[in-house]
Order: C-alpha cells, then sequence, then structure tokens
C-alpha cells in the first residue's frame, strides 16, 4: 500500500519546513498545496500557520483554498489544524478587527485578556511549554497518553460556542481551549512540529488516523 | 500552568557556532545544527542563534544554517543579530526561524516594531535589549539604573532599559531578550535587579540573559520571589557548551528548587558536542 498523502496549506503564513519535515517523520507523504487541485485529492488536510488572523483569511481566499478546505471537509477527510490553522476554522477572529473566518466551527477568536479571573496579571503573548489535558473521544486520543507538554506561542485563543468540542485543555491563568474536534477535524492551538517527542507523537497520531480513513 | 523555559544560545558568525567571553576570543565549537541536535536530545525547550557576522552581505549563509536547522530540530528555534528590517525578519522566518529578536534596527528606527508587530503578529518578535548598569562619576553603579548600548555593548545610546523594554511592549514586541553586559560572559549571575525592575514593568515575558553560571544562578533568575529575578525564560551558552553540564540535569536541579520545569520525556540522554 502506498502511503497516505496529506495536503500541507501554503497559504503564505510562515515556514513550512518544519511541519512538512515533521509529518514525513511520521509516516506520511506530504504534497505542499498552494491551489485547490492538491487540496482535493489528498487523503488529509494539515492547514499550518503562523500569523495574523485576517492575513491568514487573506491568504487562503487568494487562490480558492477556503473552498478546497470546506469540500474536504464536506467528504471528511482528516483535518489537521495547527495554530492559526485551529482559529481560522472558527466564524470570527477578533485580531485587529472583526474578521469573518472560515465558519466551520461555531464561536469566535479572542486575545487573552491580560488579567486573569482572579485578578492576576497574565503575560500576554503565552509563550512556552504548557500542559494539555486531553478528554472525550477521538481516533487520535487512542494514541496519545492523557496529558502531555506542548510548545505554544500564541495571544489569541479559540473560545468554541459549543463546549462538547473541546477534547484539549490548557492552564494559562484560566482554562482555555487547546485542541478541539469536531466531524473530520482535530485542530490545536500549540506547535506539535515544535514539540519534540510529544509532538512527533500527536503526527503518529494523525498518520494513524488518515491511514484508517481511506 | 505556563512553565519556565531553559534556552541555549549559540552565537554564530559565517554560519559557525562560537562563543566569546565579553564578546572576544571566541572559540568555535562547532555547526549550529549539530550543536541544534545536541540540545534537542537534551530537551532544551528553545535553542537561540544569534548572527554576529560583521557583514550583511553573508545573510545568506544564516538563512541556511536556519533551514537546516529547522528541517533538521524539532525545537522552537530564535534567531537575532543583524536583523534591519521587515524584509530581513520575514527571510528569517520563511527560512524556519519560530522567533525573531531585534536590538540596533529597533533603536534607530521606531517604526520597526509598531510595523513588524501589525505585519508579522507580535507572538514572533522578541526585543533584544543589552543594558548595562548607569555608573556615577567614582566608576560606581548607581542603583536601579540600566542604559540601552548597542554594537556588543560598546555604543551607549542614552535611553533607560526599563522604560525602553515598557515602551516597546506597548508598540507590539512579544518577548524581552534582556541581556546584562555587566554580567555577559562573567557567569557571576544574572543581575537579578535589572531582570525584576523590567519584568514587574512589561506584561509580555522576559527572557534573563547574561551571567548566567550555574543552575543556582538560573533558578534565581527564573524565581519569583521578592529577590529573584521573576523571569519567565534563561538564556545561557557557556555553561552548556562545553559539555559542564546537561539542560536535563540544570532542570533536575531547578525543579528542586521548586522552579516550574518541563519534566524529562525519559528518553533524552546527554550528548558530547562533536
Amino acid at each position: 500500500m502506498t502511503r497516505a498523502r496529506v495536503a500541507l496549506v501554503d497559504y503564505g503564513a510562515g515556514n513550512l519546513r518544519s511541519v512538512a519535515k515533521a509529518l514525513e517523520r511520521s509516516g506520511l507523504e506530504v504534497e505542499l498545496a498552494a491551489d485547490a487541485a492538491v487540496v482535493e485529492r489528498a487523503d488529509g488536510v494539515v492547514l499550518p500557520g503562523a500569523g495574523a488572523f485576517a492575513d491568514g483569511m487573506a491568504g487562503l481566499r487568494r487562490n480558492g483554498l477556503d473552498e478546497a478546505l470546506l469540500k474536504a471537509l464536506e467528504l471528511r477527510r482528516p483535518y489537521l489544524g495547527l495554530c492559526l490553522g485551529v482559529q481560522l476554522l472558527f466564524e470570527l477572529g477578533e485580531e485587529h478587527g472583526l474578521t469573518d473566518g472560515l465558519g466551520v466551527v461555531k464561536g469566535r477568536v479572542q486575545r487573552f485578556a491580560d488579567v486573569d479571573s482572579r485578578g492576576s496579571r497574565r503575560r500576554v503573548p503565552h509563550i512556552g511549554w504548557n500542559e494539555v489535558q486531553f478528554s472525550g473521544e477521538h481516533p487520535m486520543l487512542e494514541h496519545l497518553p492523557e496529558r502531555d507538554f506542548f510548545y505554544f506561542v500564541h495571544s489569541y485563543r479559540p473560545v468554541p460556542a459549543d463546549e462538547r468540542i473541546v477534547v484539549g485543555r490548557t492552564h494559562y491563568g484560566d482554562e482555555f481551549a487547546s485542541v478541539i474536534a469536531q466531524d473530520s477535524i482535530f485542530a490545536v492551538q500549540f506547535h506539535p512540529e515544535k514539540s519534540q517527542h510529544a509532538g512527533l507523537r500527536l503526527l503518529n497520531a494523525y498518520c494513524s488516523w488518515v491511514e484508517s480513513s481511506r | 500552568m505556563l512553565l519556565k523555559r531553559i534556552i541555549p544560545c549559540l552565537d554564530v558568525d559565517q554560519g559557525r557556532v562560537v562563543k566569546g567571553v565579553r564578546y572576544v576570543d571566541h572559540v568555535d565549537c562547532g555547526d549550529p545544527v549539530e550543536v541544534a541536535k545536541m540540545y534537542e536530545e537534551q530537551e532544551a525547550d528553545e535553542i537561540t542563534f544569534l548572527d554576529i557576522t560583521a557583514s550583511h552581505e553573508e545573510r545568506g549563509i544564516l538563512l541556511d544554517v536556519v533551514s537546516r536547522t529547522a528541517e533538521t530540530v524539532f525545537m522552537p528555534l530564535t534567531v537575532g543579530g543583524g536583523v534591519r528590517s521587515i524584509q530581513d525578519i520575514r527571510d528569517l522566518l520563511n527560512a524556519g526561524a519560530d522567533k525573531v529578536s531585534i536590538m540596533t534596527a529597533a533603536v534607530n528606527d521606531p517604526e520597526l516594531v509598531p510595523e513588524a508587530a501589525a505585519k508579522i503578529g507580535s507572538a514572533n518578535l522578541v526585543l533584544a535589549i543589552d543594558a548595562r548598569a548607569v555608573r556615577d562619576d567614582s566608576g560606581r553603579p548607581i542603583e536601579n539604573r540600566w542604559e540601552v548600548c548597542t554594537h556588543g555593548g560598546r555604543r551607549p545610546t542614552g535611553l533607560d532599559a526599563v522604560d525602553w523594554a515598557a515602551h516597546n511592549a506597548e508598540a507590539g514586541a512579544g518577548e524581552i531578550l534582556l541581556t546584562s553586559m555587566d554580567r555577559d560572559g562573567t557567569k557571576s549571575g544574572y543581575d537579578l535587579g535589572l531582570l525584576r525592575a523590567v519584568a514587574q514593568r512589561v506584561s509580555i515575558p522576559v527572557i534573563a540573559s547574561g551571567g548566567g553560571g550555574s543552575a543556582a544562578d538560573l533558578a534565581a533568575a527564573l524565581g519569583e520571589g521578592p529577590d529573584e529575578g521573576c523571569a519567565q525564560a534563561a538564556l545561557a551558552a557557556s555553561i552548556f557548551h562545553f559539555g559542564e553540564t546537561t539542560v536535563g540535569a540544570v532542570k533536575e536541579e531547578l525543579a528542586a528548587r521548586g522552579i516550574p520545569v518541563r519534566p524529562p520525556s525519559g528518553r533524552a540522554r546527554p550528548v558530547q558536542p562533536s
């Protein structure tokens, strides 16, 4: 059997080198997708990304990648979102004014407040290694420990309207949704490609999921 | 809970790792990619490359080192040194850096930090400050006064280091890399007063740099006590590069001192530099 092939969406939101290498190491064949055709023929779709929400959306719209992503989701192709790749799924981003996202997940992307709910100062951005507590049902979670440390670097975080899609939670002053799963979407706010063993473990789990979904 | 980070820093000159004591007497200790691999094995939390190549024309060498590193290791990489423009920042991010630090250009061009924050985002933008204690006429350091320097600490700018940090945090920097030029290369401990003054003033993360000579020094920089540095991360070079100790051994000691650090995954092992 040939290796499962994923489309790594290239929409100008930062470097893809580490993500591509890490996905390859987990056993996937990676094809950079700068246009819709590559997304449509892949077994799975990975949306990476760093940078601003509005720039990210503009990048997706430029080459019709947004439509291709929606189509892939309709076809239930395993989707892995990383950092901006989780945020862009939401209805609305609040970074530098309001921007419409892809709108496939109900909720918003909001900045961390500088003060947490107990009145303690919270430094923003949230940068560094923090623990993710996984819970719920998902094929990927069968391959992951209950909790693991991952590398985060972000000022904004997803706030889903439906609490039931949250399958990973992290404390930074208050608890926030660091992993969501809905239909064929599994999306994380952290960077598995920068998270050493824990990150590679997560990408291996994604590889298994893509293979079993073919 | 967010953990405190230990960050080995490599000075890179024309694609090779060097580390000087007070920025002189450089000693070559290897290929940056190999050294980065060694630190990944040791489970360092991030790695920083500081490019000290004098000529901007040799930028391609650095970009090549950055992209080879990003292909080889799966850990966060910050790159600084000689970053002058938005294009320089983009080039480094596109080559595979996760964060880019700027220093002199921020002093020379007050619009660079706000512009970079708006175009690229704050989270990947580090403001580096080289600070030196201000001294009175008899040469004694004046309490709680530090000045921003450039050019490896040789050129004073007249800017107050704490005010400068606060100004740039407001302008959109995502993190402050704060180096004490009085302590750099001395292994006599971080300047805790300087760290505390900046960490209390800004609401972005602060990375301690300059003077780290032992696990106890790192613990003091990262501790949140009234006499400690209150930094979110500690940069160190000399204590790791020559195999004196490992990141893992330092973290073990930090954990014993109550500093929250990432536990070892069980697979890391110390490796001597090649």
